[in-house]
This record gives structure tokens, sequence and C-alpha cells, in this order.
């Protein structure tokens, strides 16, 4: 195998590829609408994210983010019961302040999977396409994002950035194993072009953005 | 895949004559050039956007071993492994050799092309391993036996019903009176049957949408969620690229996504763009504890060394598929492999030979469709009308068309001989057609005359009349 690395390089270096790059790629210009005042961007946030299909409420405070998802939940007729991301900016919340909410802490995969809501933190939100950067790593798992009914997402609004390249260099050099952009729920139009929502991912997307946090 | 390629005329004349496959394929390009439009103009930057996105692929081609040779450093830094191999058959026993030393069967595959390309399921099914597609699109045309004729709706050349019917031959164990009777019922029954797949996949086998040096990261774009489960839950990753995938760093990685996602479905981003990189670290509480990337060559070293590099800056989003008004008539499956519409008449002929490939540059009316929506600038026309330049000096056409060409090359190059030609058949043939104004049939033109009239001519040649026109204006 290493004659085929072998010669798959030494082909690419007759193809005229194998310079060594003296600058970085040409840099792709940063669009206006990841521009703007904190403010501006935080609007911008909320209303690109709803056009992509997500729900939004706000919190004021983290003590009020308990009784914002248990309001998303009473209204969306998702039942009393959440699982909680091991995130300390989820898990350390004032869940008493929502004494009829039932959260379940330290959820395997099969609780996961047949959850009707989870609750993750967010790194960031993205205002061009009202896009969270979720990570996963440590005792956060993948999953929390994928597997259930509804994605509750807590985002504080002094988190949100104007563009990608913003949200990336939250991360430093070294990535988790899993950064994902999310953009609304999950959909697909492969049948007949018709936009459905939830196929494998999630149906819906909640954002609990926390001001003044 | 066994290409049918060379009997495009034929796939593609069947083609005509099947009323749901033109069905479903004016839906696409009436809606395809309607979104388009609209997150276009939403976005005031997208062509300085798309100019950066051709200059950036073009740097990664020009430094491509650096900077996959920084990829393979990174990747295997996070303990993941890099399997370079230079044709289909090398990966697909590479992919094979994981899973038999992990002696895992179950295996569960986001949306590849390349996978496509090297006939990776069949070669795999022969070898006791059954893949499930698990993108809603790929998992329908492969309940049907089919190949996917788009490069991102793979399913898109079928109707409700026919995937309905191909829902019942294959979920035998289900009640066969049970409604199916619209896209939900369609994508209820799916997402169920799927996620027992997903949640019992012992080796999750991705595509990937580029390859990032920087962090030895893999990006995958999706909508469904299908790939970030076929990352996430089984304990193999492995994931399968071709080598012009490679890209600097992460910032150019989403500057691409910028354009691809706008290109390929009109969506200003897609529901889930995740970077992934590496194996679980440890007291991680999910991933696969083992990622491997296979890097396919299949032919790609050999087109950037030749005049035909541009087709390597593709970042596979069908853009050109869905504006095509020949892709808009015949649909995928006629170009006769996995790659259709302008971007497949390109690359095919580089991948399976100018013999076998040769009808599709030559199915274009140049019209440059394809060259307007592309992401990434691609001269999809102009590579075109090269490989058809190097097919007649291949002589891979029939004798006759050659002898047909090389006369009226000999006579379009001599005016005063063209015009002593043209004009009195021109007379001829107005003269003959007087009444009708149209010929229904030419003799020695059926080929041309047996699907279109050709309207009768005035008479005489183009430049006498306009010589005549200019004399009449002149003062």
């Amino acid at each position: 195998m290493t004659g085929a690395r072998d010669a798959i390089l030494a082909a690419i270096r007759d193809a005229r590829g194998d310079a060594v790059p003296t600058a970085p790629a040409p840099r792709s210009p940063l669009p206006a609408r990841a521009q703007g005042t904190p403010e501006a961007l935080v609007a911008r946030f909320v209303e690109m994210a709803l056009l992509a299909g997500a729900t939004v409420s706000r919190a004021a405070g983290a003590d009020g983010v308990p009784g914002a998802v248990a309001e998303y939940l009473s209204r969306g007729g998702l039942g009393g019961a959440v699982v909680l991301s091991p995130d300390p900016a989820v898990a350390g919340l004032d869940w008493d302040r929502a004494p009829r909410l039932t959260v379940h802490r330290g959820a395997g995969r099969d609780e996961m999977a047949s959850a009707a809501a989870t609750v993750t933190g967010a790194v960031c939100g993205v205002a061009e396409t009202g896009t969270l950067m979720v990570c996963a790593g440590g005792p956060v798992a993948n999953a929390l994002h994928l597997l259930p009914e509804a994605h509750i997402a807590v985002l504080r609004a002094s988190d949100i950035v104007g563009g990608y390249e913003a949200a990336r260099a939250r991360l430093g050099a070294e990535l988790p194993r899993a950064v994902t952009f999310i953009t609304g729920p999950s959909r697909t139009a492969d049948i007949e072009k018709t936009p459905q929502i939830g196929v494998h991912g999630p149906r819906r997307l909640h954002i609990v953005l926390v001001d003044g946090a | 895949m066994e290409a049918t390629s060379a009997r495009f005329p034929a796939n593609a004349r069947a083609a005509l004559g099947d009323a749901d496959l033109r069905a479903s394929l004016a839906r696409l390009q009436r809606e395809y050039r309607r979104d388009r439009a609209a997150v276009a103009a939403r976005l005031p930057e997208f062509d300085a956007l798309r100019d950066a996105a051709a200059a950036i692929k073009d740097h990664a081609l020009d430094h491509l071993a650096f900077y996959l040779e920084r990829f393979e450093e990174r990747v295997i830094a996070q303990g993941g492994q890099v399997h370079w191999c230079r044709d289909g058959t090398e990966a697909c026993e590479a992919v094979l050799a994981i899973c038999r030393a992990e002696g895992a069967t179950a295996v569960g595959k986001g949306k590849s092309m390349i996978s496509e390309e090297i006939g990776l399921n069949a070669f795999l099914e022969r070898n006791g391993i059954a893949p499930v597609e698990t993108d809603l699109g790929e998992y329908i045309v492969q309940q049907r036996g089919e190949a996917p004729s788009h490069i991102v709706m793979p399913a898109i050349h079928l109707n409700v019903k026919q995937i309905a019917d191909g829902f019942r031959a294959a979920h035998g164990a289900l009640d066969p009176a049970r409604a199916l009777d619209g896209p939900d019922a369609l994508l209820a029954e799916a997402r169920t049957r799927l996620r027992d797949k997903f949640l019992s996949a012992e080796i999750g086998i991705t595509g990937a949408n580029f390859l990032v040096a920087e962090t030895g990261s893999v990006v995958l774009v999706t909508n469904e969620g299908n790939g970030d489960l076929t990352h996430t839950l089984p304990r193999i990753h492995i994931a399968l690229a071709s080598i012009e995938k490679a890209v600097p760093t992460i910032d150019d990685a989403m500057a691409l996504v910028r354009v691809l996602a706008r290109s390929a479905t009109a969506q200003e981003i897609t529901s889930y763009t995740s970077l992934v990189t590496g194996p679980a670290r440890a007291g991680d509480a999910d991933g696969p504890r083992a990622f491997h990337v296979v890097l396919l060559d299949g032919g790609r070293s050999r087109l950037l060394g030749s005049e035909r590099r541009a087709i390597l800056r593709c970042i596979r989003c069908g853009a050109c598929q869905s504006q095509c008004p020949v892709y808009g008539h015949v649909g995928g499956h006629a170009y006769g492999w996995v790659y259709a519409g302008p971007v497949g008449a390109v690359l095919t002929p580089a991948l399976l030979g100018v013999p076998a490939a040769k009808h599709l540059p030559a199915a274009s009316t140049f019209c440059g469709r394809c060259e307007e929506v592309c992401p990434v600038r691609i001269p999809l026309p102009a590579l075109m009308r090269s490989w058809r330049e190097e097919a007649f000096a291949r002589r891979a056409g029939s004798a006759t068309e050659r002898a047909l060409l090389k006369l009226w090359g000999a006579a379009v190059r001599r005016p005063a001989l063209w015009r002593a030609l043209v004009g009195p058949v021109s007379y001829v043939l107005a003269f003959c057609a007087r009444r009708s104004g149209v010929y229904r049939a030419l003799p020695l033109a059926g080929g041309w005359t047996g699907a279109r009239d050709m309207p009768a001519p005035e008479g005489g040649s183009f430049v006498a009349a306009w010589a005549r026109a200019r004399k009449a204006d002149a003062p």
C-alpha cells in the first residue's frame, strides 16, 4: 500500500500539483449579512433561523431557561420529560424552576432515541444563516443532537457571531471529533422535490436564546 | 457499476418516450431554476463568492500533494488511518479489509458518489456484506435496484407511485394493502426502517465533501442527518474520498460550503454541515473507535496534468445537471454511468476512455447554462468541445461522419465556393417547399428530420441578401 501512496504522489508531482504553497489560498469575501452590530446580528440570527424552519424563544438570563423549555414542550404537545446534555451550561441550570418538567441525566443511546426532546448547549450561533455550531466530545454525545424527536439548543445571545469564520475561530487548533453546523430541522426533497421535514435527524429544532447572560 | 455510456443514443431515445420520466425532469428543472434564482438574489456577494471558490480550488489543486500529505499527517496524529488507492479495485479491497478485520457485516452508508464509481455495494455484497443506503434518495433507488440519476437528488427521476411500488416490493413483511399515497407516508416508512439500521450498524461508510488539510477533518454536507448518524453511531467510520477533495483550511471549506448548498438545492446552507476529525477520543461518550479515510486517485492525477484540470474544481453540487436542457429531457440514467449531464460529459471520457464515452460530450448544444450556474466557474462547454476535438482526432466517430465534416470544412473555409454551392441549393429548396414552407423529411438527413421539421430557406445566401439590403439602405 505504500506502493500506492508513492505512486499517487509521484503522479501528482508529474502533473504539476506538488508546489509547496508560499501563501494561503485566496480569501473569500465575507458577506454583508455576516457583519453588523451585536444587536443587528442577534436579530438577523433569529430571522434566518426562523426561515430555516427552527423555532426560537427567549429567556431572560440562565434562570429563565428551564421555564422556556417547559413552555416549549407544553405548547408543542411533547410531554413533560427531557433528556439533558451533561454540558455544565445545561446540566448546571436551576431545573427546579420548572417543577413540572422531568429531567433525565446520563441518558444512554436508547433513551436518546426514544426521547421527545433533548436539551443541549451550543458553542455559538452564526447570524448569516441562523446556524448553530455544536460540539460533541467528552461526556457530551453527538447523538444528543441527532436522535430525539425535538432538539432544544440553549444559546446565549452574546455567543452569536456574524459568519462561519468567526465561529471556527472559537474552536482553536485542535477540533473535537464532531463539530456540527446545524440549520433548522432534518429535511429532504428527495421525493418529487417536495420539501419534507424530519427524515433521520430531529423533526424539530428549538432554540432558547438567552439574553443578558 | 457497468457503464452503458456507449449506448447513449439508444438510452436517450428510450428516455424520450418515458412520459413519467419527462414529467419528473420537467418539475426538477422548473423548480430548480426558480429556487436558485431566489437564493442567489438573497446574497449580493454570490458571484464574488463563486469566483473565490474557483480560486480556492485552483490553489488546492496547484498544491495538491502538499495538502494531501498534511491531511494524512493530521489524521494519523488523531489516531486515524489513511489508505491510498490507485483505482477502484484497490479502494474496494481496502474497505473490505477493514470490514473483515473488524469481523463486521452490518454496514450503513451515507451518500457517496465515489462508492458508486468503484461499485462498492456490489463488491461488498459479493463478499457477504450487505450495505444499507441511509440517504433517502439512495435508499429509494437501492430498493428498485437502480443507480442514482442525479448527484444530489438520486431519485429525482421517480414519482410517488413509482417509489411506493418500490417500497411495496422491497418491504415484503409489511401489509401490502397499506396506504403509501403521498410523500409523508413514504417518508414515515423509510424513517422507521432505516432507524433500526442506524442503531445496529457496526460500520458506517460516508463520502466526504471536503478533506481539510489543516486539521485532518472530513466535511460532510447533508440535510437528512443520515451522514451524521452514520459517522457517530457505528464503531468504525470509513470516509471515501477522491484526492481532489483536499482543501487547505476549515475557513476554505466553509467558503466552498457557502456556494455549495445554494447551487445544489437552492438552500442557504444544508441542515447539517459536519466537521469530523478522527476517531472518538478517550472519554468521548460516543463516536467510532476507529476512523479510516480511503483516498482514491481513480484517474484524477492524470486529469490534473491535462488541459482539462479545471473539472477537478467540481464540488459535486449537480447544478449543471439541474440546468442542462439535454439532461432535462433524458435524465441521468441515459448517460450510462455515475456522472450525468455536463459534469458527466467531461468526467466520463477521462475516467472510462473516449471510445466508451464519446457520445456524452457530443450530447450538448453548448447553450452554456451549465457554466453560468457552476459555483466554481468550470468552463464546461469548452471542456466538452476539447473532448469532441480529441474524439475526432482519434477517429472515434464513423468514417462517413468524418468525411462529411471534412468536406463541409473545406467548403466553408472558401467563401466564394461556399456561396456558389449554397446559393443554388437554397433556391431549389425554397422552390420545392414554396407551398408548405417546411420540410418534414429530407433525403440523406433522416437522422435530423426524423424528429424535427426544417423550415424552407428563402433562397440565395445570407451574404448576398445582406449586400442587397445595404445597397438599398445606402443614400
